[in-house]
């Protein structure tokens, strides 16, 4: 050692484009930020006990989780905030605490990290939570009983469920714009939809996702739907209508384009996009559920890994 | 590098800084007191060595330290050998350093004086000239080298050497095409230099001019043949197994200075960056330690900084400062302690970016689980390892950070030393 200098060496390249895991977390979080305000703002106080548990309950399964796989300690990339959040999103703001907790459970353990972590999950942690739950515990996620004891100045009824079991003209008085400002019931966090497609541009914008999932998710969407519509225009509603509602607007900015069950090629990413949208109307109107985009979200992840496979010719491959 | 992160734009395309229209002449450094050349062969005994200590040395004299070996170095100095100590660089590369103590009267020693335009006259003198011509692409008598390309861009970013070259040595670097012409039979020659610098060139003595696009890594040599000549290089190959020899700008122009002088040139043009970014071409006598390089433009380095030979993407850090000048040093990049990004453990969350980013249109999220786990053969069969142009994208825009140029490296070398090591046991 002729130097007293220790200089740093480390392998190129030298430069990073300064993203990092956690402000990328951080970033969605703050897309969700819309959507969430008026869910307490309708809600009230139990919208917030529920987000609270939620987010301190998965952050709680995360650090449990990260003992006792003994690695380090990951709570603070905001990935365990993030799930809980929108886990807090897609529920009723009645949920009961323990519900909640199982839930939250169900998600960071069997969701998440049973596979390995972050990154290494097929399916999205809270589409797999929400789906085992609202098979188990049917009663607490239908919004027209949860939300009995709330008094709305719109038409306090499911809107999906209205369309399924009564029609086109039962959801007449949904307008777009109505729905658009939230004038719907549903996850506490879902109905809103100007606030989640604001969050969703934010987040397209800053590659935080990929515009080619959320545009083919929504144009398949659209297009099953309006041949539905065509076809039998009073049993079937209009593409718009289900744009609007359900989990159609926080599926295509939350859960679909998650990073590590969704594919990375642009082919792929249309064909799953547009698949799951196709999906979606096909369980919303011939299927037994009135909602089926967590279900079509599920079945899109498990073919995503063959759907990567479709593959540009990397430079200079023979054959 | 790093500002604020809710603002900051999601993905800007590298771009190639051009150097401005009308460059500074070099700056010159001079040798404080010591030198260290570098000869590409293992020392294994000192016994190899006919070099002794204390062996007095004149400025461009042929050092020929090997007694079994025709190795050479020239040195570019006049002293007094103070030491032959054997060196080792990354991946297993091994080198002969000769440090000289530098006297205070320069003699010149005699040079090849006037040359024939021949190979054996180019591999007898220029094999370590600055740009280090790559003489043993023509070794073989069948050596398939179908054109030459002279590069007048740099393929890393923030380094402008050989752009500096092709604008202000034009008529060293044409002298040399021609002699380079002669001596390898080779007759199709080719400049390529920046798009934005194409107009504006005269009559040049090659065959094409091609331009080169301003996006990085369009200057990287695998790159210039997919874009400007249209023909891939199969995964695995080099250029010069496709027939293509790159010669950098400096080279060809070292090439034209020494027929037209009948003396060796001794100065290497490096881009040197500073903390703050600042760029300056200096030229410094080969050998010369980057600390004098340093000192003379009054660059402070401390603990945790990080100096870089080459460029940003591809460069080398090193530890020493006392490191010389080499015949291929095009760049030295000095980083703050403060602007040193540092890599992660961190999973890959699979968001796809380094496939967005990769030139060559890799897998570079399923290659680098493979890599992760050591299993680099099936990396290199499922997920195409070689066809990498190792431009280190991938690890600039790595959200979790994780070293992947590093992993791809390391990769490709523990297969190079598979594949020796079967071929020897065969």
């Amino acid at each position: 050692m002729r130097s007293e200098k220790m200089f740093i060496v480390s392998h190129a390249p030298f430069w990073h484009n300064g993203s990092n895991v956690a402000e990328r977390h951080y970033g969605m979080l703050l897309a969700a930020m819309p959507a969430v305000a008026l869910g307490i703002v309708q809600y009230g106080l139990p919208a917030v006990a529920v987000i609270a548990m939620s987010i301190s309950t998965a952050i709680f399964w995360e650090w449990l989780m990260n003992r006792i796989t003994k690695r380090t300690i990951t709570v603070g990339d905001g990935n365990a905030a993030l799930l809980g959040l929108l886990f807090a999103m897609l529920i009723p703001a009645t949920t009961p605490w323990w519900v909640v907790i199982t839930g939250t459970f169900i998600m960071m353990v069997i969701g998440k990290h049973i596979f390995g972590g972050i990154g290494s999950n097929p399916f999205h942690p809270v589409a797999v939570s929400v789906l085992i739950l609202t098979v188990s515990w049917g009663a607490f996620f239908d919004f027209n009983g949860a939300l009995v004891n709330y008094s709305f100045s719109f038409n306090a009824l499911y809107p999906l469920g209205l369309a399924k079991n009564f029609g086109t003209a039962a959801v007449a008085d949904f307008t777009p714009l109505n729905l658009l400002l939230g004038q719907q019931v549903g996850g506490l966090g879902t109905t809103f939809g100007l606030g989640l497609i604001g969050g969703g541009i934010y987040l397209m914008a800053k590659r935080y996702i990929r515009w080619e999932i959320v545009l083919s998710f929504l144009s398949g969407i659209f297009l099953t739907a309006l041949m539905f519509h065509l076809a039998a225009p009073a049993q079937y509603a209009d593409p718009l209508f289900h744009l609007l509602t359900g989990y159609t607007l926080v599926g295509a900015f939350f859960l679909l384009p998650e990073d590590s069950s969704s594919p990375v090629n642009t082919i792929p990413m249309l064909i799953y996009g547009a698949g799951a949208g196709m999906m979606t109307i096909l369980i919303r109107n011939i299927g037994i559920y009135t909602d089926g985009v967590l279900l079509a979200v599920l079945l899109m992840n498990l073919v995503n890994p063959l759907l990567d496979n479709i593959r540009p010719k990397a430079l200079g491959k023979v054959g | 590098m790093m500002n604020n992160a809710f603002s900051r734009p999601a993905t800007a395309a590298i771009h190639y800084e051009l150097l401005h229209q009308t460059p500074l002449g070099p700056q010159h450094v001079t040798s404080a007191g010591s030198a260290t050349l570098f000869i590409e062969e293992k020392l294994e005994r000192q016994s190899q060595i006919a070099l002794k200590v204390g062996d007095a040395v004149q400025t461009g004299q042929k050092i020929s330290p090997f007694a079994d070996r025709p190795a050479y170095t020239i040195s570019s100095v006049t002293g007094t050998v103070a030491a032959v100590r054997p060196m080792t660089g990354d991946f297993g590369k091994h080198y002969t350093a000769i440090d000289i103590t530098v006297a205070d009267a320069e003699v010149l020693a005699e040079g090849p004086g006037e040359m024939e335009p021949t190979l054996a006259n180019l591999n007898e003198w220029l094999a370590g000239a600055p740009g280090k011509p790559p003489l043993n692409l023509f070794k073989a008598t069948n050596h398939g080298i179908h054109t030459l390309v002279v590069a007048g861009v740099d393929a890393d970013l923030l380094v402008a050497t050989n752009q500096f070259i092709i604008k202000s040595e034009m008529h060293a670097v044409n002298r040399g095409i021609d002699i380079l012409k002669e001596a390898t039979g080779v007759s199709n020659v080719t400049i390529a230099v920046p798009r934005d610098l194409v107009q504006g060139f005269g009559h040049t003595g090659a065959n094409e001019l091609k331009a080169v696009a301003p996006e990085y890594p369009a200057a990287n040599p695998k790159l210039i043949i997919y874009e400007a000549f249209g023909r891939e290089i199969p995964a695995g190959k080099s250029c010069a197994e496709m027939g293509y020899a790159f010669f950098s700008a400096e080279a060809v122009a070292s090439i034209g200075k020494a027929f037209d002088t009948g003396r060796i040139p001794l100065e290497k043009t490096v881009t040197l960056v500073d903390k703050n970014g600042r760029k300056t071409i200096i030229s410094a006598r080969i050998g010369t330690p980057i600390a004098d390089v340093l000192a003379a433009h009054r660059i402070e380095t401390g603990s945790k900084d990080r100096l870089i030979i080459g460029g940003p993407m591809t460069g080398f850090a090193i530890f020493d400062e006392q490191m010389p000048i080499q015949a291929d040093t095009d760049a030295i990049l000095v980083q703050d302690a403060a602007d040193v990004s540092l890599v992660s453990d961190y999973p890959c969350i699979n968001c796809g970016e380094c496939v967005q980013a990769c030139p060559t249109r890799v897998q570079v999220n399923m290659l680098v689980r493979f890599l992760e786990a050591g299993q680099y053969e099936d990396g290199a069969n499922l997920y195409d390892l070689y066809s990498c142009v190792d431009c280190g994208l991938c690890s600039f825009v790595c959200v979790a950070r994780i070293p992947i140029f590093q992993y791809i490296r390391l990769a490709k070398y523990e297969l190079s030393r598979l594949t020796a090591a079967e071929a020897s046991n065969a």
